[in-house]
């Protein structure tokens, strides 16, 4: 395909050209012959969901492009237009070279295979002949360090061995314009540097690359331009510092990213306040690093204003530590006023609870913002207190529910 | 978003959207989206028979005596109809019934086998589906080719056990059989291939199919030989189904050449036409029923 890259100086690598998909979702399901032939007039009642809207834009060959968007923005069902697994209902999409998808790590992998036959079929479903196919292993299992588990079936590998051959397998195919989506949140950290060096390598080789990724540092490390996607339309295109901070406004709370070399990354707002503190403490009053499961608790941040700020809104959320928000909450919910603070005052918020967060730890992290203004944050420091909780029973959940348990039994006798 | 940002991002958007035009312009060659077939026949056999070898030997290595339980379960089978038919019902003046029998029985598992995996084929391998973009069709026809395996293994037991039985070699062991062989397998692939295109939609289709394939297994000439059927008007119509036709056809070709061979039965001899054209019809069916299913798979599961 280097003929075609090298001729198409002035072609685009990938043509997407007004391109719409709509999902026809049924709201009740008929899903049998019996109920067509029951109700042969009933028109089947559907709901639209349009998943890409005029989408138009295009990528030149060599380029690292980001398409981001948050969950249900439609990029993955641009991605999947783009494999070719959705049939478009509107416009053409052009791709000069050869495509390799990556949509999810590991598609077709049979657990009761052993790694050579699951590198073969995979490969040949990739568009390879058996042939390239089998000669590839080696170097597969070389990306992957699994020499030592070759002849092991897939299903007694653990978790990351899965994972790493299946990247390997991925990136081993030998194509111009590779699709891949959010797979740079797998692995171990040894494994995920080796995963940015192929990105990296790929770059350089000139191969184009389309990554759909939430990642925002990802975007802006690896891509020379990204598109930004919301309810199925295309909302910024550009440079992916311009795209970033776009998917960020739309995305109000989570302030990373954007962050200047050497600035506290996890902090955003505009400074105008700046919270200096935040603890937990126990039912006694006092700062506490472990937090007893059920027992009472108590969030604490204190802020020192700089301007004199009419009514700002605390908010707080607290996350365990795979980020999952636990709960979140703020004056304005509460229905607090927090009055007129003079430049120079301090201000503090505390949110007392009962514990009820499953054993592990905890992060709040508080936040000062505009009052009314939703996401215009005066200061956000992200993960700014931790505890641990502790507690008898890992249910597996994310909390602990009050609750009461109760049994009996019948029979004939009783 | 400030204002001069806003001006930023839409005449971003407006310059990607005349990019995209621009090269678009003129072009005819646009990716097709899934499709049932849609690559090179080589590229597309290769897929075909790396997955059924794949899942070939994932049965014989599933268990230590994989080979065995291969043959085990159509000669267990056997042994229960071949008590029930040489012991209480008979057919004395079938040569080598019980050699026909097993044959019978051989054929129709590769043909539950192929149809009632197929049925739930699409279905099943839903997350392939949904992910790699790949001939729709090699799906239904991968599982028809580990039969197709598992049938070989199996004629290997009929041949061996109609030496035993004194049966003798025969040419048409060399024509006659493979020709069969492949309009078996022809019809079989057509008919697992429908069955997975409808079942996306109609889940009722496997219970549905469940159904026929019992009444195929008695209008099939399996358990009862055509010279059975008293009637030459129902000999007639038995042979209307293209199964049957292969079934007795083989009969006469592998086993005894004795046996009336299906044109010798279809008088006048325009009547072999009819299981010919229902088989034709079948296959013309079932691709285009898959071939306007299969761009539609990946949203309907």
């Amino acid at each position: 395909m280097e003929s075609g890259r090298e001729a198409g100086a002035g072609r685009p690598a990938v043509v997407i050209d007004d391109v719409s998909k709509t999902f026809m979702v049924p709201t009740e399901q008929v899903h049998t012959l019996k109920e067509r032939a029951l109700h042969p007039f009933r028109r089947s009642s559907h709901e639209r969901l349009e998943a890409l809207q005029g989408i138009s834009f295009a990528v030149e060959p060599g380029e690292f492009f980001g398409i981001v968007g948050r969950n249900g923005s439609g990029k993955s069902t641009l991605l999947k237009c783009l494999a070719g697994i959705y049939r478009l209902d509107q416009g053409q999409i052009f791709i000069d070279g050869r495509l390799s998808t990556f949509i999810e790590l590991g598609v077709g992998f049979n657990p009761d295979l052993a790694a050579l036959d699951n590198v073969t079929i995979n490969g040949v479903m990739m568009g390879l002949t058996p042939r390239e196919a089998a000669n590839r292993f080696d170097s597969v299992i070389d990306f992957a360090e699994l020499q030592d588990f070759t002849d092991m079936k897939l299903k007694n590998y653990s978790s990351g061995m899965q994972v790493r051959l299946a990247f390997s397998v991925a990136i081993q195919v030998d194509a111009d314009i590779l699709l891949i989506d959010e797979v740079l949140a797998v692995g171990d950290a040894a494994f995920q540097q080796k995963c940015f060096d192929v990105f990296y390598r790929m770059r350089d080789e000139g191969r184009t690359v389309l990554l759909v990724t939430h990642d925002m540092s990802a975007v802006t490390r690896f891509c020379s331009r990204a598109a930004l996607l919301d309810h199925g339309h295309l909302v910024d295109f550009g440079a992916p510092e311009d795209v970033a901070r776009s998917y960020l406004d739309l995305n109000f709370g989570t302030g990373e990213a954007a962050a200047e070399p050497g600035a506290d990354e996890a902090r955003s707002g505009d400074g105008k306040a700046l919270i200096e503190e935040a603890w937990f403490e126990d039912a006694r009053g006092d700062r506490v690093e472990v937090l007893e499961q059920g027992s009472p608790a108590r969030l604490v941040a204190r802020a020192r204003f700089l301007e004199r700020i009419e009514h700002p809104d605390w908010r707080v959320l607290f996350e365990n530590a795979d980020h999952h928000p636990l709960f979140a909450t703020s004056t304005t919910w509460a229905g607090l006023e927090t009055g007129v603070i003079e430049a120079g005052d301090s201000a503090t918020v505390a949110i007392d609870f009962e514990v009820p967060f499953a054993p592990g730890r905890i992060y709040a992290t508080p936040a000062l913002s505009y009052r009314g203004s939703g996401d215009r944050f005066i200061d956000r420091r992200e993960r700014f207190a931790s505890a641990v909780v502790t507690g008898v029973h890992h249910s597996g959940g994310l909390v602990m529910v009050p609750h009461d348990v109760s049994v009996s039994s019948e029979g004939p006798k009783a | 978003m400030t204002s001069a940002a806003a001006e930023r991002t839409s005449q971003a958007i407006a310059e990607a959207a005349a990019r995209a035009h621009a090269a678009a312009a003129g072009r005819t060659d646009p990716i097709p989206g899934p499709r049932a077939l849609g690559v090179p026949l080589a590229r597309f056999a290769a897929l075909v028979w790396t997955i059924a070898v794949s899942e070939f030997k994932l049965k014989f290595y599933g268990s230590a005596l994989g080979y065995l339980w291969q043959i085990m379960r159509p000669l267990l089978l056997f042994g229960v109809l071949y008590v029930f038919f040489t012991q209480i019902l008979r057919f004395q003046d079938v040569e080598y019934y019980p050699v026909v029998l097993l044959q019978g029985i051989v054929i129709f598992s590769f043909v539950a086998e192929s149809t009632t995996a197929s049925v739930t084929s699409l279905v099943d391998q839903e997350p392939l589906v949904r992910k790699i973009q790949f001939p729709r069709l090699a799906v239904p026809l991968a599982i028809v080719l580990t039969a197709l395996f598992n049938l070989m293994v199996n004629y290997v037991v009929v041949f061996v056990f109609l030496i035993i039985q004194g049966g003798t070699p025969l040419w048409t062991w060399l024509y006659q059989f493979p020709l069969l062989i492949v309009a078996l397998v022809i019809i079989t692939a057509a008919m697992s291939t429908l069955l997975s295109a409808l079942y996306v939609r109609f889940r009722d289709v496997r219970p549905i199919w469940e159904v026929l394939l019992q009444t195929l297994y008695f209008i099939s000439l399996i358990l009862v030989p055509i010279e059975a059927v008293s009637n030459p008007t129902l000999q007639k119509l038995l042979l209307v189904s293209p199964f049957a036709c292969i079934v007795e056809q083989l009969r006469h070709a592998v086993i005894s050449p004795a046996a009336p061979t299906v044109t010798e039965i279809l008088q006048p001899g325009a009547l072999i036409l009819v299981p010919i054209g229902i088989a034709l019809a079948l296959c013309i069916v079932s691709f285009t029923v898959f071939d306007r299913m299969a761009p539609l798979v990946a949203e309907e599961l």
